[in-house]
């Protein structure tokens, strides 16, 4: 017979709330104890609160449900819609968005656990009209088609020079591994990244 | 008028065509182009690479509310009753919507059962567990093997109206159903194919499997719909903004002009956004309902269970030649399913490649309770050619004949001979040795496949084309970009026409307020759009030059538009600038729109807006591979593809493409399956994780060839090359599994295991 749920009526979302339970269990035993409690993270939710998100260079003040996810909170209320989701739980990568400078799957990690780090989306990685080398060179090489997978792409790509400003194409490729491209750029991507390298000393 | 015919560099001559009064005069070959087939950048790269680009799950109209579609979690059942009283109760509900109603059978896990219109996505799902749905379950069959068994649990009982396709309008009932079997379809046979094979010299046969493929879109399906007393927008992923619109027309009676269609970028499609689906009729009824826009949008289950897939497949082919190679027979008998829908068949490919005077088809459609099947890149021919490819391959074998020399005696393609001819050269086909001949435990080997296609024309295709007084041009369309690149490709075809830069042009397309485009699928928005654009642009120019030809005291004929300038007697110092032309122009713009005309030479088949050229297109691949016989993994080292698309219109974009269409190939060859379980009837992978895509690390060096094959047939004689460049890949791979380790693997996807078993290490599936 039927469930009258989805058929994934466990979602992540509900196994955060799960875990967010056990949490509050835990924090509660520690009060009781009095032991180091100072490093367990406060209690918040369900309801929306208000959060501070440093989005590319700029302190956002937003008032976010505890179970929304960084992606979620990029694409609604901030409207920083060039984040993608793809797959909504870590797969395809499309969400890749920069976490103190690391890429990171947005759709991986709950707003309210950002804290102070610093987040770069792809809007952030222009600076005004000069494009990131890595987005120059998508162009040139046409490294894209339906460009839903490009945002998380280039923020990969653009990475990976940051880290190891002369890669070779296996490091390209190691870079935008877990990213998933259904039109088929990868070919194209790796050129894209190996024209704008910086030769070593 | 004299066109240019043939094969760049393999010798263009001219041909004669009779054109149709207001068509423009001939092109002349891309070498003496100027923008025309030169590698123009794409025009929305920035605002993709930028992430300011807006999908259609971007979009947020004021107001907007956020849909969900409760599915069946049950592969079979009859609904007894269903409760939305307490989602309508709950907190942000706005609109519900029962779809299925008491007695509807539920007939696969992820068939719709009612829809929650919510203000937060959060508070539609939480609406969605709310809504109790009372049904009986029923014996239920997933298995195509099984289903075709006299005892088989039945999909559609007897007498029952088969709802076989999305928007649930029954079919003719023309073909016979028998237990969950409808056909055989026989369509396309010809000859005598027991008289065919008596003659043979030499007779091979061979069983091939091939699983079913979901799209796999990176953007979801994905509407907003906003209903209004004056009328209906729609924000949708579609490949087809103008069928989309009069889809909704029909189904919510509303007149054509009530309806307006819009997609900017669109996050991919494969053909499974080519209609307005269920999902779409669902968003208009929430937003019909609420009274206020509305926002649809699958997650990554959804887009598996429930948005098209490409039928799995199981083929009995037998090819009877002389020992010459020249084919006396081909049989093909195939069951394929497209789940609870229909067009599982996969014969075009084995009718049409080969010439053979006898040819036999019986395809059937086999009901299995699983979402419906639906175009997807190359319907038919992908699986079709994964058979037929290795079977003459095989025949290859058994006359002992190289494979290109075989297909050069039976494929009568001109344009394919000339693709081998290339492939072979780039490939190093010389190299390859006998099958199975390297010694290690890792060995090497090389396969070739073809491809063929219908070079597809859509003649209801429209597009406008505005010159204004200060200079600019403007380009518009209702044709959608699923990121093949059209509105660049529009833009230098105009661009050519007003000897301007491609980046003077500004497209507007992706909108039914523009002048209706044809859809792209069936690898034909190119074919069917540049034609209507080019021929726009040159009646506007003969506009221009009437009314700016006094200014120069030249007559109109004398005029001629290069390199930013009209000039006259085609002397580049004689002359103004564009710019000031048209600030000459009497009006503040100039406007034409012009449609797709027939193509000059005639039309092969026409069937409405449809139509099809005279030659086909083609493709010849050719796969690199080296096979681990220990652990049986198959490493793709290479791809060389040769592709022909008439003139091509962007070296740059069809690259991409063909890239595209070689990496689709190489992931059904080797990863691609949903996997259902028997016991619940459900989807295992309905996700990315275990549902495997190709991925950076599997892809190998894909080297494009592509010719300039000149067929003077319209006025850009552009055709298509999306569908031809997926369907040869996966049997090239499979030849060259056979080269490399001298068994052959004749089943999809050819994963470690299929190879162990093939190489009899494991056993076989069953």
């Amino acid at each position: 017979m039927p469930n009258a749920d989805r058929t994934h009526s466990v979602t992540r979302r509900l196994f955060l709330r799960g875990t967010g339970a056990t949490a509050s269990g835990v924090a509660l035993l520690a009060d009781m104890h009095i032991a180091a409690a100072a490093d367990e993270p406060p209690i918040v939710g369900p309801g929306a609160i208000p959060l501070t998100l440093t989005v590319n260079g700029r302190n956002q003040e937003v008032s976010v449900e505890p179970c929304m996810t960084l992606a979620e909170v990029l694409r609604g209320p901030l409207d920083l819609t060039g984040t993608k989701i793809g797959c909504d739980r870590g797969a395809c990568s499309a969400c890749t968005v920069w976490l103190d400078g690391a890429p990171v799957a947005s759709c991986m990690l709950l707003a309210v656990d950002v804290g102070a780090r610093a987040v770069t989306t792809i809007e952030g990685l222009a600076h005004g009209d000069t494009l990131h080398p890595v987005q120059e060179a998508f162009i040139a090489h046409d490294a894209l088609q339906c460009g839903y997978c490009t945002p998380g792409m280039v923020m990969s790509c653009a990475a990976l020079l940051e880290r190891v400003p002369n890669p070779t194409a296996d490091d390209v490729r190691a870079a935008i591994d877990g990213h998933l491209c259904r039109c088929g750029a990868y070919p194209h991507i790796v050129e894209a990244v190996l024209a704008v390298r910086k030769p070593g000393p | 008028m004299r066109f240019p015919f043939g094969i760049a560099g393999a010798g263009v001559g001219e041909i004669e065509r009779q054109i149709p009064d207001g068509e423009p005069p001939p092109l002349p070959v891309n070498d003496a182009l100027r923008v025309i087939g030169k590698p123009v950048r794409r025009q929305d790269g920035r605002a993709k690479v930028t992430g300011a680009v807006r999908f259609t799950v971007d979009v947020k109209p004021p107001g907007m509310l956020h849909a969900r579609i409760l599915r069946s979690t049950s592969p079979n059942a009859r609904v007894r009753a269903i409760d939305t009283a307490a989602a309508e109760r709950q907190a942000g509900v706005r609109a519900v919507l029962a779809i299925a109603r008491n007695d509807s059978i539920l007939r696969y896990a992820g068939a719709p059962i009612a829809a929650v219109a919510a203000t937060t996505q959060a508070a539609a799902d939480a609406a969605l567990r709310l809504i109790r749905v009372d049904a009986a379950a029923l014996p239920f069959v997933v298995d195509m093997d099984i289903a075709r068994r006299a005892n088989a649990a039945l999909v559609y009982q007897p007498g029952e109206a088969l709802p076989l396709n999305a928007v649930e309008i029954p079919v003719s009932g023309a073909l016979p159903l028998t237990g969950n079997v409808r056909g055989p379809e026989t369509l396309g046979s010809r000859g005598d194919v027991e008289q065919g094979f008596a003659v043979a010299e030499v007779i091979v046969e061979g069983e091939y499997r091939t699983r079913t493929q979901t799209h796999c879109c990176m953007e979801p399906h994905a509407i907003v719909a906003d209903w209004r007393a004056d009328g209906l927008t729609v924000w949708m992923s579609t490949q087809f903004t103008a069928g989309v619109r009069r889809e909704l027309a029909r189904v919510f009676d509303l007149k054509l002009s009530q309806v307006r269609v819009k997609v900017a970028a669109m996050g991919g499609g494969f053909g499974s956004k080519s209609q307005l689906g269920v999902y779409g009729q669902i968003a208009v009824m929430l937003s019909r309902q609420a009274g206020a826009p509305v926002r649809l949008v699958f997650d990554r289950e959804e887009e598996h269970l429930d948005s098209g897939n490409r039928p799995e497949t199981w083929q009995q082919i037998r090819i009877g030649a002389h020992r010459d190679g020249t084919l006396s027979a081909i049989s093909l008998v195939e069951f394929g399913s497209a789940g609870v829908g229909v067009g599982a068949g996969v014969g075009n490919f084995a009718q049409t490649l080969y010439a053979c005077p006898n040819f036999s088809l019986a395809q059937n459609d086999v009901f299995i309770n699983a979402g419906r099947g639906s175009a997807m890149r190359g319907p038919g021919n992908t699986p079709g050619a994964f058979a037929m490819e290795q079977a003459i391959d095989d025949l290859a074998g058994q006359l002992g004949l190289d494979p290109l020399v075989l297909r050069d005696r039976i494929d009568p393609s001109p344009v394919r001979r000339e693709e081998r001819r290339l492939g072979a050269a780039k490939s190093g086909w010389d190299r390859r040795h006998a099958p199975g001949a390297d010694t290690g435990a890792t060995k090497r080997g090389i396969g070739v496949a073809q491809s063929i296609w219908g070079a597809n024309v859509y003649t209801n295709a429209s597009c406008e084309v505005r010159v204004l007084r200060d200079g600019s041009v403007l380009v518009l369309s209702g044709v959608q970009d699923l990121g093949t690149g059209i509105g660049t490709i529009l833009a230098q075809v105009v661009a050519e026409e007003f000897g301007l830069l491609p980046e003077d042009i500004t497209v507007h397309i992706g909108d039914t307020d523009f002048p209706a485009g044809p859809p792209s699928y069936g690898s034909q928005t190119t074919a069917s759009i540049t034609p209507a654009a080019r021929t726009a642009a040159w009646k506007v120019k003969q506009a221009l030059f009437r009314q700016v030809a006094p200014a120069l005291g030249a007559t109109p004929e004398q005029l001629a538009a290069r390199d930013g300038k009209i000039i006259i007697g085609n002397d580049p110092a004689r002359g103004m600038n564009f710019r000031d032309a048209t600030a000459g122009m009497r009006t503040d713009q100039l406007s034409v729109v012009e449609s797709r005309a027939d193509d000059y030479g005639g039309f092969r088949r026409r069937s409405g807006d449809m139509a099809g050229a005279v030659n086909d297109l083609g493709g010849v691949q050719f796969a690199e591979v080296s096979v681990d016989t220990e652990t049986g993994s198959i490493r793709v080292e290479r791809i060389v593809a040769v592709q022909d698309c008439g003139r091509p219109m962007n070296p740059k974009l069809i690259e991409s493409q063909v890239m595209g269409g070689v990496l689709m190939g190489i992931s059904y060859a080797l990863l691609e399956e949903r996997v259902i379980d028997q016991h619940t009837g459900r989807m295992m992978n309905a996700n990315l994780e275990q549902y495997k895509l190709v991925g950076p690390r599997d892809t190998p060096p894909i080297e494009v060839i592509v010719l300039e094959n000149y067929q003077g047939q319209s006025a850009t004689d552009a055709y298509g090359i999306a569908e031809p460049s997926n369907i040869a890949t996966a049997p090239a791979i499979a030849n060259a599994v056979f080269n490399a380790i001298g068994v052959r693997v004749r089943e999809l996807p050819m994963t470690p295991a299929t190879v162990l078993a093939a190489l009899g290490r494991l056993p076989r599936r069953s």
